[in-house]
């Protein structure tokens, strides 16, 4: 307990001092040994005893990680670490490395800076180390590369040491052809990575060793000793010579950026104002004393204090009591009530924390994971965190006791501000609750939490597919009256080009953006000056575009127009499942003179159903989740993995050798791979290694789509055929 | 045949001989109570004073599914009664039209409404009155500043302006409501909110209540159960001056 104290203490000090600081994670395919490498440094780090380090997976709070040997939340802990005479304070969020977590990802990317890439000696780079690292990336979030279990490649593969030293190196060019693929501006500005200015480790996480070239100029361990003391099985001596911690933190401290130095970069990318405001200006410049800006990365819930919410202080500095507004709420004051820092699954109160660092406060009561908190009445909210991976699977949820029903919906809507990857859809007339996720492991999880932590005893219907709609073609001007006729939308619908699609995606247009710098953007990308001037909403990867001119009442009106949008949106004619990449252009509107008769009960339904039935015209299409798949297998086992992926209506898109196996790359619709598992061990006596990675949506081929769209129909009792644009649309 | 027969404006007995002789005769009585309403006779009891079973239609019956009544109406004569008077403030010149697009006849029987009855409560003249508009209780993402935009312009011209108080349902805009909302909307607007206002409520019964005032008089007033409406004036002649000391305690 003393220790823990001083090292609060220690903490603490450092805080004020943003040059001291880094903000890191550490990212990782599943199983390379991230949480084994995060356990280490905290034993380096005085937080737990060394021997327990590696068994005892301190970041893994949850009973269920434990038990999975999985990470499945991101955890934070701060920690103290010298180097070359100087004390540095590290705020470390451990992250997921399943890609059914993804999210998570995506928003320990946000309060953090630089990150630890963990790939596995043997394996190299897999799927999902590419996808963490496009995470970070995208966020500016500066890599260093850990080569994690190189006693494997000694000690199993029987490696000599060239062999080594060649393979090292073929791990290094991989993940650097990834950066360079990402983005090659950082690249060539000093991201690459390079193990002789030391932004490379190796060494073992389970045995607590790694060795860098500027540590082996203090330690004298250089890959001689390592590939001895290994064939030797001494490593209890490379861990006392060359300790992981020490390698790993001096690497964080020499290579990875501090704050002040992160956020001139990353607060354009993560910020669409104008920096020429106060608070632009404090976050650029990282300021204690200017304006808070806070932005929310994680939700958790804490039996004594309620509801805790962590995340990146920008600029300003945190206290009890001080009252802040949650942007997008109603502008009601949330008055702090504990601020302190996370070591591990523990909480700890501080004074104050200032501008740079990790923060963990309740009494935020409005605020949800992606929350943008100040203490200006108005600011421009940070850019929304956009998920790579998209939810691909429901499961319907029902309280197994009726007596259950509220406390059920009361827990669905807090497992929905958990965990944004989620989405839940509460239909309390029938009392059939949808939570849609990453994948079938994901929701396994959550539903087991709700039985585990929230005591609800409920029925789960078997996961289902979620697909998206969209148009391949043209349509319009197509009319929708409100109910009462007085009120006349006309819209044009049409695909969304696809270099405009990926500048959504790319989180390079936004609608916090200032309106000419986004006008630019558009046009730049080929978008007709006219358009680019009318965008006045995005939704997923759908626009906006009010293309009318001077129409009375139409600016108070908007907000119901887009509000009918989004409906159209969350689900479209063909099934009622989420729309994509489909342009609406509104092109012109009547209104009722009187305010009451243009209400949100005549409008929203109005241009909803306009834009469902333009969007049959248009050629509605059906979309399905694609799923990449990789298998390493042993040579003699490559036909039966083959015929596992190319039975499932799936692809082969690459066959390599590695070593003596084969790596198969395929990819195959999510609807098939149901039970891919049990298949794939049993096809291949269980000695396949396999991964998967969303791969986006592809076109569902014609022969299925009437089947698939009926089915849908039929399980949401929608009526069982074939829409037809005259269901939405008065002749 | 489509009748559109006004009620006029408190109970049942507003309704004109000719109308009441329409009903009697109808062979289907239809009624809407989502545009306005009678307040001093329940629907039951107008159907006993009428002598006749009466349907009531929500919103959605008249406007999304009329189909049913309008086939009727093409052999039979269907009667649908609205409070005051069925075209003011009402959205049915729709479905006139649609009637008519179908080869079926239709008139209207005309009743009492508010837009005259506040002449002779408040002795503004109606020569005098610009654009009327209706105060919505605002919904999420929806607070509409049109009503106080349609109250200057009508200032600026020099034209009184009526203003009704929404209805939804069981509830009923007050004067002390409609007032929250222009003060929410001139402050939205940065506007000056105007120094009359005259609050009417109940009219068409016994004991019409009619009282003018600043915006902190009218909200500190108790103008007792609904319908209320407001008038904004513009400047008044001596005459309405004078009738607004005597009748509406100016």
């Amino acid at each position: 307990m003393a220790r823990a104290a001083k090292i609060v203490e220690r903490v603490t000090a450092l805080m004020d001092k943003p040059d001291r600081i880094r903000n890191i994670g550490i990212v990782a395919h599943i199983d390379h040994g991230k949480t084994t490498l995060s356990d280490n440094l905290l034993a380096g780090a005085g937080m737990i005893s060394e021997e327990l380090a590696g068994k005892q997976l301190f970041m893994d709070s949850d009973e269920e990680e434990q038990a999975r040997g999985i990470t499945i939340d991101a955890s934070n802990v701060s920690m103290v670490h010298d180097y070359e005479g100087g004390s540095y304070l590290i705020n470390m969020i451990d992250t997921p490395g399943h890609v059914d977590f993804g999210g998570d990802v995506t928003r320990a990317m946000r309060a953090v800076d630089g990150a630890v890439v963990v790939v596995d000696a043997v394996e190299g780079p897999m799927p999902q180390t590419e996808t963490v690292l496009r995470q970070a990336l995208k966020e500016q979030v500066k890599p260093v590369l850990f080569i994690n279990k190189v006693d494997r490649l000694i000690n199993e593969l029987k490696v000599d040491e060239m062999e080594m030293q060649i393979r090292l190196g073929k791990v290094i060019d991989k993940v650097n052809k990834l950066i360079r693929g990402m983005n090659e501006d950082l690249y060539n500005q000093g991201w690459r990575l390079d193990p002789k200015n030391g932004s490379v480790a190796f060494g073992s996480a389970l045995y607590k060793w790694a060795v860098s070239v500027p540590f082996m100029k203090k330690s004298g361990v250089s890959f001689k000793e390592v590939f001895q003391k290994c064939r030797e099985g001494d490593m209890k001596w490379l861990a006392k010579s060359s300790p992981l911690y020490a390698v790993i933190l001096d690497m964080v401290v020499k290579h990875l950026p501090n704050p002040i130095e992160a956020q001139k970069r990353r607060i354009g990318v993560i910020w669409k104002g104008d920096k020429e405001t106060p608070e632009g200006k404090a976050m650029m410049n990282c300021d204690p004393n200017g304006p808070i800006t806070f932005m929310i990365t994680d939700i958790s819930f804490d039996p004594h204090a309620g509801e805790v919410a962590t995340g990146r202080l920008f600029s300003g500095s945190l206290k009890r009591g001080m009252e802040l507004f949650v942007m997008g709420t109603a502008g009601k004051v949330n008055r702090l009530q504990q601020v302190g820092i996370f070591m591990g699954s523990e909480r700890v109160e501080v004074e104050q924390i200032p501008a740079g660092n990790i923060a963990a406060v309740t009494g935020l009561r409005d605020a949800i994971v992606g929350s943008t908190v100040t203490n200006l009445k108005e600011m421009t909210p940070f850019e929304s965190l956009k998920h790579y991976s998209e939810p691909v699977m429901t499961v319907a949820v029902e309280a197994k006791n009726m007596a259950d029903l509220p406390k059920l919906v009361e827990v669905l809507r807090q497992v929905g501000k958990e965990d944004p990857t989620v989405k839940v859809t509460i239909n309390e007339e029938t009392g059939e609750h949808l939570i849609s996720g990453m994948g079938e492991l994901h929701l396994e999880i959550i539903t087991h939490r709700i039985k585990r932590d929230k005591h609800v005893e409920i029925v789960t219907s078997p996961p289902i597919v979620v697909y998206r709609e969209t148009v391949s073609g043209s349509a319009g001007p197509v009319e929708g009256k409100s109910p009462n006729r007085h009120n006349r939308f006309y819209f044009e619908i049409s695909p969304l080009e696809p270099a405009i699609v990926d500048l959504i995606r790319g989180d390079r247009i936004s609608m916090n953006m200032m309106e000419l710098e986004r006008r630019n953007i558009l046009i730049a990308a080929g978008m007709e000056k006219e358009e680019a001037k009318g965008v006045r909403d995005m939704f997923g990867t759908n626009l906006f575009i009010d293309m009318t001119k001077g129409i009375q009442y139409l600016s108070e009106t908007m907000e119901l127009i887009l509000e009918g949008f989004h409906e159209a949106m969350e689900g479209g004619p063909l099934a009622d499942e989420p729309v994509m990449n489909v342009k609406v252009k509104l092109v012109d509107v009547k209104l009722h003179e009187d305010a009451i008769h243009r209400g949100p009960a005549q409008v929203i339904p109005a241009v909803r159903a306009a834009i469902k039935g333009g969007m049959l015209l248009a050629g509605a299409t059906l979309l399905e989740p694609i799923q990449k798949i990789q298998i390493n297998i042993p040579a003699e086992q490559m036909g039966n993995a083959t015929s596992q992926i190319q039975g499932r209506r799936g692809q082969i898109l690459d066959i390599a050798s590695e070593g003596d196996s084969i790596v198969v790359v395929g990819k195959a619709p999510v609807a098939e791979l149901f039970g891919f598992a049990g298949d794939l061990r049993s096809a291949t006596e269980g000695r396949a290694m396999w991964s998967t990675e969303f791969a986006g949506f592809e076109l569902i081929p014609s022969s299925l789509a009437k089947e698939v769209i009926l089915a849908i129909r039929k399980r949401k009792g929608l009526k069982h055929e074939m829409p037809r644009p005259d269901d939405y649309l008065e002749r | 045949m489509l009748t559109f027969i006004g009620l006029g404006l408190y109970d049942w007995n507003d309704i004109s001989v000719k109308g009441l002789e329409e009903v009697r005769k109808a062979d289907l009585v239809l009624m809407e109570i989502y545009t306005s309403r009678l307040m001093g006779s329940s629907p039951l009891q107008i159907g006993e004073r009428f002598g006749r079973e009466i349907l009531l239609l929500s919103r959605e019956e008249i406007e999304e599914h009329p189909e049913w009544f309008l086939s009727r109406a093409v052999r039979e004569t269907v009667v649908l009664l609205s409070a005051g008077d069925p075209m003011v403030s009402t959205t049915h010149a729709d479905l006139r039209l649609r009637a008519a697009s179908r080869g079926i006849e239709t008139r209207i029987i005309h009743g009492a409404s508010i837009s005259s009855a506040v002449c002779g409560l408040t002795g503004l003249q109606n020569y005098r009155f610009g654009k009327s508009c209706s105060i919505p209780f605002p919904a999420p993402r929806w607070s509409p500043n049109t009503p106080m935009e349609t109250i200057l312009q009508n200032l600026s011209r020099d034209l009184h302006t009526l203003v009704y108080m929404d209805i939804q349902g069981k509830r009923c805009m007050t004067v002390r409501e409609g007032l929250e909302q222009i003060g929410r909307m001139s402050e939205a607007m940065e506007a000056p909110v105007p120094e009359l206002f005259v609050g009417v409520a109940r009219a068409g019964s016994d004991r019409p209540v009619v009282r003018a005032g600043s915006l902190q008089d009218l909200v500190a007033f108790d103008f007792g159960p609904p319908l209320h409406a407001l008038v904004v004036p513009a400047s008044l002649h001596p005459i309405e001056r004078e009738y607004l000391e005597v009748f509406a305690g100016l």
